[in-house]
């Protein structure tokens, strides 16, 4: 069967593209109007040195920008000429403004992760719940959702809200959990299963539960997850401790250089005011990163959020992009789940097409998935047409028959169901198995797939071979994780034999058959000696203690409380596939910081050459020679300083949305993406400043000499 | 010139070390990296037990605090002891000439210089150091502070490879000398002394010609000490003029056998460093790093040092290379290879004055020994471009999307901060003492020429100490307490952390889970990858000292291309009249008393070249002077 067929016959697909399509209405514009509003007051207020005493880098520029006003204020005491007075304030405000600029970066990033979860959050608005007072009685009081606590039972009825987070431990209900995950066809919650867990907001459409909350009101994964993006709790996560420092290190680099400069030009009678000296350190130390690397961070939680991913803490995203070793589900993850008919295996004289027609009669009635695929493969490949004559009469799937089929007016009966009832349903009618029943049986088993039995009065006919067949595309996606550098591991309840043959067929690296909660954590740990990152996903009670040994747990929200403590992040979709968008998710994060670091430090070579020709030519005029990009020389070298200074501010606005987009992701393999990105952010950060220095120099250099700079 | 021929100096001198290091290299991995199952056993016994006798004790286990404490206690016991031999030079021994103790800051100076391999000396050996004191206060530290750096080397490289431990400081130090150091010196030193070079612990002699003052001769056991100068990257000469003085180096043979020893051991030890960590294709790239740096900056040297010197432009001469402050019987080529490569690495013996070097064939010194990475001391630059190796692969581990990983361990927080801590200290050292130098009368009274070129002058001098090169450019008196003083500070914190602080990364990272490599590991043996450290490195270099090398040598050449466009131009011969304030009355090879003796890799061997010097002298006599009424003779090219 082709995958294209496939594509056209199974529901499933259509539900991957309706969530892609989802997400992207939900991803908010870049510059969302309210959002840029929000974040523009909120970059004021982090002037507040306190706050930026959290970014080395950005302090710098802070207390730079307060000398700069200082020498300023003291020019104009001293009455200095008009030209140095203006030149001074115009440094000042583009310092100030590069710090803004580094505010607005965080404060917007962190707007649009607020709004993101906000919009999850708007659904708990506070409703009333009914407490219980003992689960037993049923007697209880009707209070606000928020007054519950951990541990109270609440009782939901049909058509209420769920009022806080918490474990169904009584009841059978569907639930429309559509406001979280957008999906709109509801699921089953019920008590006692690895399906019991319901989220605040969502809606039980049909029956009752009864539901122990495990969250106090505002330390929900979802409320975390905020408190996370708001900043107040976000911590920084190793790798952007490191990169800290690195910053710090290559700032203190250039204070040194900075600062030993003015001496150095003592040497020569040259005598380097400070503002001028502050202008050539804020050129050279790594602002662009510095103003950009929290909103970076921020921006890797809002793409978690916008895949409907609850992470528990930055690091998490982080960790996901070194992660080797994937674990996923066979069933729903690397294979539809659903069992489908691929084929009819005809016995002995006869030819498929005779199967086919009795096998898709059979199915008419049959309401199951199953029996709508066998109909499907009938009508698609053997031109079944359909057609039955009047007076047929169905018979349904019964536990007592366990057959079904149809019983035509002419007094055929065909049957269909499992090759043992059918074997003993047709010896009973005194006809007889052929001798390759059994075997044929067993090796449509072995493959992983079941066979049905249709049977003709007293003939047996065939088999129907029913498979769970592969989600479409998913070897496809398995090279791609390959060429990230992954494993991929499938884990199945299968018998080694099924599973081997699935694992061949899906193209994963390795499987655990017969799964056991045991033998998953076993792995995981195997694989952790090695020195391997594993990633997992889990729903049930029993996969909490790999999900906590994993170093990528992520649970599914459908999952119990127990799996959603253990794991690390939450996915709101339960999407087993999930896990490869968390993965590029947290590669992107540390390709952002990379290649705007060696942006960030490329550029200053280009400073060096717009502003160390403008401090010296005076003295030393040979040193023209350096003014690469000739720049103008019409108001002294004042011109060039303030066309660095420019921009080296504006480039960290104009790299917001690489920094709240990130930087994409392709597993081409880790040298060809570092090829592209030294290409693009190491040689394009060399190269970028000349041409922008050279072009802001040529738009300001009239614009000074209008007023008489 | 004819070119081809010229060109066979830099081509034999960077092809025959690249061959012999890698038998060499592999020597050195079998001989110093010994298995605890082999360890004390068969060759190694001969170590082992010389630790037994001399520290009193069996091998240690040491892990990176323990080894580090070792070496660096070791390195005291040097000072002190060597401080002490140099005051006590009157009472000691081997002394024929008499000669009187060094002040107290020029031993402290000199001594800061034995003990961190850089022998930068304010001093002139033939003229101040007893017999003595050369050989067991300067060519016993010669020996033992290349050992030191190759120990941690070697203890880095253990740590890289994730072992339980790190090895014993003292049994590498021993391995080191016994099957490294002392072999390679025997060879070079007998080569050395069949080309001619003194070996003798006879006094100086008297010379006397009719018609002419008595001279003084100095000799002694010279092929001993140059042979050591060489091979452990020290460039401390027996005599003050270095390898320029015809008995360091007599001939070209004897110059070819001194630049291919320069080089040879650096390179070994990183053949070495690919057999130790069973990554050659790793050892590759930073080979290839270190390579095109050191040959990349040759180029550029051979280029500008064979175009004429500014100061004769106008002149009526022949416009040839620019052999100013160099041995004619070397010629520029050759010079300006021995220049780049004694830089590159930290030996700084020279053969020529840089001081002379036309000011962009000046700046190649400068550079390589600002990047301190391009093979640089004997075990010192590996740890030195290890910082570089972390930088680069966190970056560019971040860019391929990965938690940054060197050799299978993750790099994280603890190691890129002793990373950009040894990053810091370079321009550190090199920025604020040239800052506080050339703003005040320590450095700007004691510069022989004015405007960049004494510029220059201080920034070398920095940067010659902190990259524990020990090459001068010269023309700067710094026998004085401020010099002194500040030089020695400068090459102690240029020495020590930037040894120690890799040996940390190391330990650090030894312990740490190996992550195993997948199609998304960065790997650090590519050709991309070398780009990426290239690039760091060049980066990196550049943004620190640009600033400082704007001001020297940048202005220094665009103010002569200036001058030189403009003949007659008063400043043109102006630059260079430092060089005649220094009387010319010390030739190099006679032991004349001096009041205030200028550095031993001096200007004095500019002298070696007569004809040379008469064009300074000429040049000068007639600043200001229509420069056509000069009339010169016995120039010629080469």
């Amino acid at each position: 069967m082709s995958s294209e067929v496939l594509e056209e016959t199974i529901p499933g697909v259509d539900v991957v593209e309706l969530k892609q399509q989802r997400r992207r209405t939900r991803t908010l514009r870049l510059f969302e109007p309210a959002l840029v509003k929000q974040a523009t007051a909120q970059s004021f207020v982090m002037l507040d040195p306190r706050v930026m005493a959290r970014n080395p880098v950005m302090f710098l520029v802070e207390v730079g920008f307060v000398l700069t006003v200082a020498a300023t204020i003291q020019s104009i005491v001293q009455s200095a000429s008009t030209g140095l007075i203006l030149y001074q304030t115009f440094l000042a405000i583009l310092l100030l403004l590069t710090v803004l600029f580094a505010n607005f970066a965080e404060a917007l990033a962190e707007a649009r992760g607020k709004a993101q979860a906000e919009s999850l959050r708007k659904t708990r608005m506070d409703t009333p719940a009914f407490r219980l007072d003992d689960p037993s009685t049923r007697a209880g009081t009707i209070v606000p959702s928020t007054k519950l606590r951990s541990g109270d039972y609440v009782l939901i009825d049909a058509g209420q809200i769920v009022p806080a987070d918490g474990e169904v431990v009584e009841g059978v209900a569907s639930v429309d959990e559509s406001a979280i995950t957008g999906e709109s066809a509801p699921v089953i919650r019920e008590a006692g299963g690895d399906r019991s867990g319901v989220t605040g907001g969502t809606k039980v459409l049909s029956d009752w539960i009864v539901v122990q909350v495990t969250a106090d009101p505002g330390q929900s994964f979802l409320d975390k997850m905020i408190a996370l993006v708001e900043g107040a709790s976000r911590q920084k996560t190793p790798n952007e401790i490191a990169l800290t420092i690195v910053l710090a290190a290559f700032s203190i680099i250039f204070l040194i250089v900075t600062v030993t400069l003015e001496p150095m030009a003592r040497y020569f009678s040259i005598n380097l005011d400070v503002p001028t000296l502050i202008a050539l350190l804020v050129c050279l130390i790594p602002t662009t990163i510095g103003a950009l690397l929290a909103a970076i961070g921020i921006a890797g939680m809002d793409r978690a959020l916008a895949a409907n991913l609850i992470a528990k803490s930055g690091k998490a995203v982080e960790v996901a992009g070194d992660v080797d070793t994937l674990l996923l589900d066979k069933t729903g993850t690397i294979t539809m789940g659903n069992r489908f008919a691929t084929q009819f295996v005809p016995f002995a004289g006869l030819q498929p097409r005779d199967v086919a027609r009795p096998a898709g009669l059979a199915s008419l009635a049959d309401q199951t998935p199953e029996g709508k695929s066998i109909l499907d493969l009938a009508r698609r490949e053997w031109g079944f047409d359909g057609y039955t004559p009047q007076g047929s009469r169905f018979i349904e799937f019964t536990a007592q028959t366990r057959m079904s089929g149809v019983d035509l007016p002419d007094g055929t009966a065909i049957r269909k169901g499992a090759p043992d009832t059918i074997a003993a349903y047709v010896e009973s009618l005194g006809g007889t198995v052929p001798p390759n029943y059994r075997s044929t049986t067993v090796e449509i088993a072995s493959k992983g797939a079941t066979p049905l039995a249709v049977a003709e009065n007293d003939r047996l006919l065939g088999l129907i071979k029913l498979e769970d067949v592969l989600k479409p595309g998913i070897r496809e996606r398995f090279d791609r994780l390959r060429r990230m550098g992954m494993r991929v591991v499938m884990v199945t309840g299968d018998n080694p034999a099924t599973a081997k043959a699935i694992a061949t067929d899906a193209g994963v690296d390795d499987f655990i058959a017969q799964a056991t909660p045991e033998a998953k954590l076993a792995y995981i740990r195997k694989e952790q000696r090695g020195g391997k990152l594993v990633a997992m996903m889990g729903d049930g009670t029993n996969d909490a203690p790999a999900l906590a040994q994993a170093d990528i747990g992520v649970a599914m929200n459908s999952g119990t409380q127990a799996a959603k403590e253990a794991g690390n992040m939450v996915d709101l979709d339960s999407d087993p596939t999930k896990l490869i968008e968390v993965v590029e998710i947290g590669k992107q994060l540390l390709m952002t910081r990379g290649a705007l670091t060696t942006f960030s430090i490329a550029n200053d070579l280009a400073k060096y050459f717009a502003v160390i020709p403008a401090l010296f030519v005076d003295a030393l005029p040979g040193l023209k020679v350096l003014d690469l990009m000739n720049l103008a020389e019409v108001g002294g070298p004042r011109s060039a300083i303030l066309a660095a200074v420019i921009f080296n501010a504006i480039v960290i606005p104009m790299l917001i949305p690489v920094a709240l987009r990130g930087v994409a992701y392709r597993p081409v393999g880790a040298d060809a993406l570092l090829r592209r990105n030294l290409l693009y952010y190491g040689l394009g950060g060399v190269v970028a400043p000349f041409i922008g220095i050279k072009l802001i120099d040529m738009l300001i250099d009239p614009l000074l000499r209008l007023i008489g700079m | 010139m004819d070119t081809f021929v010229d060109l066979l100096n830099p081509i034999f001198a960077f092809g025959l070390p690249i061959a012999a290091s890698i038998p060499l290299g592999i020597w050195a991995a079998r001989a110093l990296d010994v298995p605890d199952e082999r360890a004390g056993k068969g060759i190694d016994k001969i170590p082992t037990s010389l630790v037994a006798l001399f520290a009193g004790k069996t091998p240690e286990k040491m892990n990176w605090k323990r080894y580090a404490t070792s070496l660096l206690w070791f390195n005291l016991i040097l000072f002190i002891l060597s401080f002490l031999i140099l005051l006590a030079q009157p009472f000691l021994p081997f002394n024929p000439d008499g000669k009187p103790a060094l002040s107290g800051d020029l031993i402290y100076n000199t001594v800061c210089s034995f003990v961190t391999n850089t022998n930068l000396q304010h001093y002139s050996g033939e003229q101040h150091l007893s017999y003595f004191s050369q050989l067991a206060g300067v060519v016993w530290l010669q020996f033992v502070t290349p050992a030191c750096g190759l120990a941690a080397m070697l203890a880095t490289i253990r740590g890289l490879r994730g072992d339980d431990h790190l090895g014993d400081f003292y049994v590498d130090l021993f391995r080191s000398l016994i099957y490294l150091f002392l072999p390679c010196c025997l060879v070079v030193a007998i080569a050395l002394a069949a080309t001619g070079v003194p070996m003798t612990f006879a006094g100086s002699v008297k010379a006397a010609f009719p018609g002419m003052d008595e001279q003084t001769i100095a000799r002694g056991p010279v092929a001993a000490e140059v042979a050591i100068k060489q091979l452990g990257t020290n460039g401390g000469g027996f005599f003050g003029p270095n390898s320029a003085h015809p008995f360091e180096n007599p001939s070209p043979l004897s110059n070819m056998i001194e630049v291919c020893s320069i080089i040879v051991l650096p390179m070994a030890s990183i053949v070495m460093l690919g057999i130790m960590l069973k990554a050659r294709r790793h050892a590759v790239v930073i080979f290839g790093v270190m390579l095109s740096l050191v040959v990349a900056g040759a180029i550029v040297a051979i280029a500008f040092e064979n175009r004429p010197n500014a100061a004769v432009a106008g002149l009526p001469v022949v416009a040839g290379p620019n052999l100013e402050g160099k041995e004619v019987r070397l010629g520029a080529t050759a010079s300006a290879t021995w220049a780049a490569i004694t830089t590159a690495t930290s030996n700084g013996s020279v053969d020529a004055m840089h001081d002379s070097l036309n000011p962009l064939g000046g700046l190649v010194p400068m550079s390589l020994m600002m990047f301190n990475v391009a093979f640089s001391g004997i075990g010192a630059g590996f740890e030195n471009m290890l910082v570089y190796i972390i930088v680069a692969v966190f970056l560019a581990g971040l860019m391929v999307g990965r938690t940054p990983e060197y050799l299978g361990k993750k790099v994280e927080a603890r190691e890129v901060k002793y990373a950009m801590l040894a990053l810091l200290i370079h321009p550190l050292l090199i920025c604020v003492a040239t800052a506080i130098f050339a703003s005040t009368a320590w450095g700007k009274g004691t510069v022989a020429n004015p405007g960049p070129h004494g510029f220059s002058e201080i920034l070398y001098e920095f940067t010659s100490s902190a990259a524990n090169n020990g090459s001068g450019f010269e023309g700067l008196s710094d026998n004085n307490v401020p010099w002194n003083v500040a030089a020695g500070i400068v090459l102690l914190l240029g020495r020590f952390p930037a040894l120690i602080l890799p040996l940390a990364i190391a330990g650090s990272l030894s312990k740490k889970q190996r992550v195993p490599t997948t199609s998304g590991t960065l790997r650090s043996d590519t050709p991309t990858f070398a780009g990426m450290l290239l690039g760091t490195v060049i980066l990196v270099g550049a943004l620190s000292f640009l600033p400082a090398v704007v001001l020297g040598p940048i202005a220094d050449h665009v103010e002569r291309s200036a001058a030189q466009a403009k003949p007659g131009d008063t400043k043109a011969p102006d630059a260079k009249p430092g060089d005649t304030k220094t009387p010319d009355a010390k030739p190099g090879d006679t032991k004349t008393p001096d009041a205030e003796p200028d550095d031993s890799k001096a200007p004095d061997a500019k002298k070696a070249d007569s004809t040379d010097s008469n064009i300074k002298a000429d040049v000068s006599n007639n600043t200001g002077a229509n420069s056509t009424n000069i009339t010169l003779t016995g120039v010629n090219k080469s």
